[in-house]
C-alpha cells in the first residue's frame, strides 16, 4: 500500500499538523512516512501545503506531482491542487469559502463541512481533526487507535488532555463526510 | 678565574625569557613587539600557568608569533582571534586563553568578533598592539591611524573627513559589561615596560578568577611604517600617538575610570 | 537503533549531535536550517552532556570559533545555509590548511546572491571544487533522507579525525524541512579533556606540558614548506577516494538508462525511475552517496552497460561535469535540473530522460547545442 496525499490551505487551519499526526500514525502501524511541507514566509496568513506518504515500501520521492488524494481547504488550493489527482483519485474539501467547485469527473469527490462543525462543536481548533476523521472515513489507511497514538506522540504531554475531544472530532469528520457529485453544483441555489 | 667560575646563578644579571624560542625574531629593530612577546612570557612563566596556555595568533606582522612564544598557539584568521579565543575558552574553562592582535587585525577586519567577544565576558585576555599601521604588508593605513598621518594609502595625511577618525578601540570595549579590565600601555622605556607587565598580569589574574574580559593596549612604534629610526619612532609615538591615545586604567575590577 | 522518531531532517541532524557527543556546536541562523541550533538551544545540551551551543555574531565568527574548538581537539560542528557558507568559506580553507578536524553542515537554498529560501544543489561546485582559496578538498556527504541527516553526523565526524580534515554534509532544503520517520542512536558520551589530551596531545593546543609545544597553522612562508603541506594533504585526498567512497545503486543490474542523481534529487530520480519501468524503460539510480570523493570508476565502468546517463540535479549543471569526466565520452551524457528553488518532479525527470537521451537525435553533441537548461 502506498498513499500520496496533498493536503493544503491556508497557513493557520492546521495543515502542517494534520500532516503531522497522519504521518505518526502511520508509524504507529509500521509504514514508512514522508511529510514534506511548504516552507518559507507563506507560512502564516498565505497558502500552507504538506505532501505525506505512507508506504509500506522505502519512499522513494518526498516532493510528487501527481497525488492519490487531495484534501483542500481553500479555493487557492483548489485552484492549484484539483488538476494534480491521479485519475481515478480523491478530492476531499470543505465547501465553506469555496466558490469554484471541482469539475473533474474522473476522480472521486468528497465534501466536510469542517469549520462548520468543528465551530458547532466549539472549538474551531479541531478543525483539522474533523477533516482528517472524514479523510479516514473514506481512506482507513490507520486505525483510529493508531491516530490517538500518534496524537499523543505529536503532542506535548501539557496538551495531552485535549486527546478526547481530538478523538470527538474525528469521529465527528468520519460521520459527516458526504459524496459530492458534480450535478448538485449545476443546480441552482 | 675561569669561564665555569663566572657562569653561576649568583652572578647571572640577566637571561633570555625562558617561554621565547631561539628563534630570531622576526621584527625590525626597534620595534616593540619584542618587548610586548617578552612581556606575556614572563608573566605566564612566573605565574606558573604555561600548561594551561592557549595563545591565539593573529594575522599581521605578529603572525608569526607563535614561531617565537613556547607556547601552545594557535593562528587565526584575519581579525577572528577573538572568536577562535571564545570557542577554545568555553570547552577549556580553566585554561588561560589570550588573543595577541595588532589594531588592522582587531579594530578593522575584525571588530565584529572584538566586540561581540567582548560583549559576551568571554574568561579571555585580549593583547592589543597598537601601532597605528599595517607594517606588515607595508605601511598602509590602519583604523588607528593618527589624523594628518602618511601611509602608504594615505599618502596625503589621513584625512578625517573621508576616512573616518582614529578609533579608540579600548575606550570603546570598556563600555561594554562584559569587559572587566581595560587598561593602555607602552614598552618604549623600562618603567613603562615593567607598569605594562604588572597590566599582563593582572589581566591573567583577572582569567583565573574568571571575571570576563581583560583588554591591554600596547601602544606601540613602528619605525619601518613610519619611515623613521627607532628612536625619532618613539619620540613621535610620545609627542603624537600618548596624546590622542592616552596610557593609564580605563576600567578596573569592572568600574571605568 | 534506540529511539524511534518522526523529525524534519535537520532536527535530526541535531539531535544526532548531542547524542553523538559532539562537544560544541557555533552558528548563525539562516532559512532553511535554522531548526538545528534552535533545536540544540531548546534541547539544553549543556545540562544533557555538557555539550556547548552558543549562537555566534555572524556566520564568519562560527566557522572561526569552530577552528579554535578543532585547535583543542574537540568535536565541533556548524551548520547554515548558501550564503553563509559563502561567509563560511575563509575558516572553512583554513581548517583545511591548518588540517583540523571539523564538520560543517550546508542545507543549501537557491542562488545566487540572497536568492530564495527553496531548495537547491547549486552548491555543488562550491562543495566538491574547493569553495575557498587554495589546494583543498572536503569530503562530501550527501544525506538523502531524515535517516541518513542523523547517521551521518557521526559518519563525518569519523572521517574528520581519521584524516585531520574538515568535512562537509551537504543536505538541501528539502531534506532538512521535511519529516521522515528516524531511528536516534544511544546517548555516547562526550570524550573527557584527559581522553582528548592523550588521543590528540601530539598536535592539538591544551596547553604544553612537559611535550613540545604544539601548534595550529595553515602558514608557511617557505614555499618548500607549503608544498609539502599541499602534498600531504593530496595525500589524505588520494586515501579517502581509495578507503572511504560511498555510493548507492539502484536498478542498476539491467539498466539501459542511467540517471545519477545525490540528495533529494536522488530521491526524486529514484521515483522517476519507478514510473520509467512502469512504462517498460529499463532505468536504474547510481547515487553517489559521497560526492568527493566521486564514483568515478562505478560510472566509467556502467557506461559500457547503458545506452544514456542524465545527470540530475537542482541546478544548472555542475555535477554534470565529474559525470562526463568520469564516463570518458564512452557514453552520451546529459543534464536535467530546475533552478530558483524549483523542485523536478518525477514525471518531469522521466520526460527529460526521455527527450534529453532516449529520443534525442543530438544526443552527445556538447559543442554545438546551446545551453542544456534553456
Amino acid at each position: 500500500m502506498t498513499e500520496e496525499i496533498i493536503i493544503a490551505g491556508f497557513g493557520g487551519q492546521g495543515v502542517l499538523s494534520m500532516g503531522k499526526i497522519l504521518a505518526y500514525s502511520g508509524i504507529m502501524q509500521d509504514e514508512e512516512v514522508s511529510w514534506m511541507p511548504s516552507y518559507g514566509p507563506e507560512m502564516r496568513g498565505g497558502t500552507a501545503n504538506v505532501t505525506v506518504i505512507l508506504s509500506d515500501e522505502r519512499i522513494s520521492s518526498p516532493y510528487l506531482k501527481m497525488y492519490d488524494t487531495a484534501i483542500i481547504l481553500n479555493q487557492q488550493s483548489m485552484d492549484k491542487f484539483e488538476e494534480t489527482v491521479k485519475p481515478g483519485g480523491t478530492l476531499l474539501y470543505d465547501p465553506n469559502g469555496i466558490s469554484q467547485h471541482p469539475t473533474r469527473t474522473d476522480i472521486k469527490i468528497y465534501q466536510i463541512e469542517g469549520a462548520k462543525l468543528a465551530a458547532e462543536m466549539g472549538n474551531k481548533k479541531i478543525f483539522n481533526m474533523v477533516v482528517l476523521g472524514a479523510f479516514l472515513k473514506i481512506k482507513p489507511i490507520v486505525k483510529l487507535e493508531n491516530v490517538i497514538e500518534g496524537l499523543k506522540k505529536s503532542l506535548s504531554e501539557r496538551y495531552h488532555y485535549l486527546i478526547p475531544l481530538n478523538k470527538e472530532a474525528i469521529i465527528e469528520g468520519m460521520g459527516n463526510v458526504s459524496p459530492y457529485t458534480i450535478e448538485e453544483q449545476a443546480l441552482p441555489n | 678565574m675561569n669561564v665555569s667560575e663566572i657562569i653561576k646563578p649568583e652572578n647571572q644579571v640577566f637571561c633570555k625569557t625562558k617561554l621565547m624560542t631561539d628563534a630570531t625574531l622576526s621584527y625590525c629593530p626597534g620595534c616593540g613587539h619584542g618587548t610586548a612577546h617578552n612581556l606575556t612570557m614572563e608573566v605566564i612563566d612566573e605565574m606558573g600557568i604555561v600548561a594551561d596556555t592557549i595563545g591565539v595568533a593573529p594575522v599581521g606582522c605578529s603572525v608569526l608569533a607563535y614561531d617565537f612564544m613556547n607556547i601552545d598557539m594557535t593562528q587565526a584568521a584575519h581579525g577572528r582571534a577573538p572568536a577562535v579565543a571564545t570557542a577554545i575558552s568555553r570547552l577549556w574553562p580553566n585554561k588561560y586563553v589570550f588573543t595577541y592582535q595588532g589594531d588592522g587585525d582587531l579594530a578593522a577586519i575584525g571588530t565584529a568578533e572584538t566586540i561581540h567577544a567582548c560583549n559576551r565576558g568571554e574568561n579571555i585576555v585580549v593583547i592589543f598592539v597598537n601601532n597605528g599601521i599595517y607594517g606588515m604588508t607595508g605601511g598602509q593605513m590602519a583604523p588607528t591611524t593618527l589624523s594628518g598621518m602618511p601611509t602608504s594609502t594615505s599618502p596625503y595625511g589621513r584625512d578625517v573627513k573621508t576616512m573616518g577618525s582614529p578609533i579608540k578601540m579600548t575606550e570603546l570595549v570598556a563600555n561594554l559589561p562584559g569587559v572587566y579590565f581595560a587598561t593602555r600601555h607602552a614598552v618604549h622605556t623600562h618603567k613603562h615596560a615593567r607598569k605594562a607587565k604588572k597590566a599582563i598580569q593582572k589581566a591573567f589574574e583577572n582569567t583565573r578568577l574568571k571575571k570576563g574580559v581583560s583588554f591591554v593596549e600596547i601602544v606601540s612604534n613602528c619605525n619601518s611604517g613610519w619611515k623613521m629610526t627607532p628612536l625619532e619612532s618613539n619620540q613621535w609615538m610620545v609627542d603624537n600617538m600618548f596624546p590622542y591615545y592616552p596610557l593609564g586604567d580605563i576600567k578596573v575590577d569592572g568600574v571605568l575610570k | 537503533m534506540s529511539e524511534l522518531k518522526l523529525m524534519k531532517g535537520n532536527e535530526a541532524l541535531a539531535e544526532a549531535a548531542i547524542r553523538a557527543g559532539v562537544d560544541a556546536y557555533f552558528g548563525y541562523p539562516i532559512t532553511p536550517q535554522s531548526e538545528v541550533i534552535e533545536h540544540l538551544m531548546a534541547e539544553r545540551p549543556e545540562e544533557r552532556t555538557g555539550m556547548i551551543v552558543l549562537q555566534a555574531e555572524s556566520e564568519i565568527a562560527a566557522i572561526n570559533m569552530v577552528y579554535g574548538a578543532a585547535s583543542t581537539g574537540k568535536k565541533v560542528m556548524t551548520s547554515s545555509s548558501s550564503p553563509g557558507i559563502s561567509l563560511k568559506l575563509e575558516g572553512i580553507s583554513y581548517l583545511a590548511g591548518a588540517e583540523l578536524p571539523a564538520v560543517i553542515v550546508n542545507v543549501v537554498r537557491g542562488g545566487p546572491g540572497l536568492g530564495t529560501i527553496q531548495p537547491s544543489q547549486a552548491d555543488y561546485f562550491q562543495s566538491v571544487k574547493g569553495g575557498g582559496h587554495g589546494d583543498y578538498k572536503l569530503y562530501v556527504l550527501a544525506p538523502a533522507s531524515v535517516q541518513e541527516m542523523s547517521d551521518f553526523v557521526e559518519d563525518a565526524f569519523d572521517i574528520a579525525f581519521k584524516y585531520r580534515a574538515p568535512v562537509l554534509i551537504l543536505s538541501d532544503g528539502l531534506i532538512g524541512q521535511m519529516m521522515e520517520k528516524v531511528y536516534l542512536k544511544d546517548q555516547q558520551e562526550r570524550i573527557s579533556d584527559e581522553e582528548v589530551i592523550k588521543k590528540y596531545g601530539g598536535w592539538a593546543v591544551t596547553g604544553k606540558t612537559d611535550r613540545k609545544r604544539n601548534i595550529i597553522t595553515s602558514l608557511d612562508l617557505q614555499s618548500e614548506k607549503m608544498e609539502a603541506r599541499v602534498h600531504r594533504l593530496l595525500k589524505k585526498y588520494a586515501q579517502m577516494e581509495k578507503e572511504d567512497l560511498r555510493f548507492e545503486k539502484i536498478s542498476c543490474d539491467d539498466a539501459e538508462y542511467l540517471f545519477v542523481a545525490y540528495g533529494s534529487s536522488a530521491r526524486i530520480a529514484q521515483k522517476a525511475v519507478e514510473l520509467a519501468r512502469k512504462k517498460g524503460i529499463k532505468a536504474g539510480l547510481l547515487r553517489p552517496i559521497t560526492l568527493f570523493p566521486f564514483p568515478k570508476q562505478q560510472l566509467f565502468e556502467l557506461a559500457d552497460q547503458v545506452k544514456g546517463i542524465l545527470s540530475v540535479e537542482l541546478n544548472a549543471g555542475q555535477m554534470v561535469e565529474d559525470v562526463r569526466l568520469s564516463v570518458e565520452h564512452k557514453v552520451a551524457v546529459e543534464h536535467f535540473g530546475r533552478t530558483g528553488g524549483i523542485i523536478h518532479t518525477p514525471e518531469e525527470v522521466l520526460e527529460a530522460l526521455e527527450e534529453k537521451i532516449i529520443h534525442n537525435e543530438r544526443i552527445g553533441d556538447y559543442k554545438t547545442r546551446e545551453s542544456s537548461i534553456l
